[in-house]
């Protein structure tokens, strides 16, 4: 069933892409219906969500206020995916604007056999490996296929861990997570957090920041990240963990080094006293 | 880890981790800060692009509208 969807999902994409393919009378919304009826009651299927409809609806009918929300929401998430297939960001910014162009020509064919953001996806790729090979330098997937920040990468430093062979009981922590403290939840809430996370996420490879991105900002479900990204399980849950486990480690140097300061603090207060 | 946060692991293998967690506070120190990691992350909201891409993108679509394709 996920098979059937994605294949159609990609016949979809790359009817979009085509520049031969004509606009057709299934523009008009009531055609839309019965696919999205079809979607609804198979739920196993990732078709197109309730929020979609609206949407297609709007966009054909030129909305330009819904497609300025569309291209602001997936922008960035869909300039990460391009930069895992070609070699540039010059040539990435050109895949994306050439997949914002062929989801503008495509709308009114779009049949709603995948959800509206998949279908977006599933376009930049087919964009991006018709690229890639143009230029003879495709770098298909690798970013996804090698384990993308190396292998042996672990998610949390080992030596944080007790060593087998350890008198003490082997592969428990060595030095366990730090204590956040009771205010961490306000503080977490804060700019100063969120912009802690926003540069964690930054210092990772495009593919793990994307599947991040797509999962915990955007509020995507595993699923729907594999198949807008044609990955697999393992492939999704090993990037995401990686990428969450260095946003961790930051906000636990954050919390816990902004704590020290404020012992610092203490300890002046006591030598100078308070100053005005 | 992720599958278990996602709650898609197989019942056996989750109740071993509950288990776990039952009898070890670092580990459920590390699930709940790993839990509050995700929440946060959830809260931030993207920068708005530079108007420049917004503005070429939306004249092809109001070139679009006009010619129908």
């Amino acid at each position: 069933m996920a098979a059937r969807a994605a294949a159609n999902a990609v016949s979809d994409a790359a009817a979009a892409s085509d520049p031969r393919a004509r606009s057709l009378s299934g523009a008009r919304p009531d055609r839309l219906w019965p696919l999205l009826w079809r979607q609804m009651v198979d739920a196993t299927d990732p078709g197109v969500t309730a929020g979609d409809e609206a949407v297609v609806i709007a966009l054909r009918a030129r909305d330009e206020r819904v497609f300025i929300d569309l291209v602001q929401r997936y922008q960035r998430p869909l300039l990460r995916l391009a930069q895992t297939f070609v070699p540039s960001q010059a040539v990435a910014e050109e895949v994306v604007q050439d997949t914002w162009i062929a989801v503008i020509k495509g709308i009114d064919r779009f049949e709603g056999r995948s959800s509206l953001r998949t279908w977006v996806f599933k376009i930049l790729t087919y964009q991006a490996k018709s690229r890639g090979e143009r230029e003879r330098r495709s770098i298909p997937m690798s970013a996804f296929q090698t384990a993308d920040g190396g292998p042996d990468e672990p998610a949390v430093d080992p030596s944080r861990f007790r060593p087998p062979g350890d008198s003490r009981v082997s592969g428990h922590w060595a030095e366990p997570p730090a204590d956040w403290g009771s205010d961490a939840e306000t503080r977490l809430l804060g700019r100063e957090a969120q912009e802690v996370i926003a540069s964690a996420m930054d210092t990772r490879p495009p593919a793990q920041r994307l599947v991040m991105t797509l999962r915990d900002l955007e509020g995507w479900d595993s699923t729907e990240v594999r198949t807008a990204l044609e990955i697999s399980p393992g492939n999704q849950r090993v990037m995401l963990h990686r990428a969450r486990s260095k946003v961790r480690a930051s906000l636990e140097r954050y919390l816990t080094e902004a704590a020290r300061v404020t012992v610092a603090d203490l300890e002046a207060l006591f030598r100078y006293g308070p100053t005005r | 880890m992720t599958e278990y946060l996602d709650d898609a692991m197989p019942p056996e293998d989750r109740d071993r981790i509950e288990l776990h967690l039952s009898d070890c506070d670092d580990c459920t120190t590390y699930i709940e800060q790993m839990r509050q990691t995700i929440s946060a992350t959830g809260q931030i909201r993207p920068d708005h692009l530079p108007g420049s891409v917004v503005d070429q993108l939306l004249a092809v679509f109001r070139e679009s509208r006009r010619t129908g394709s």
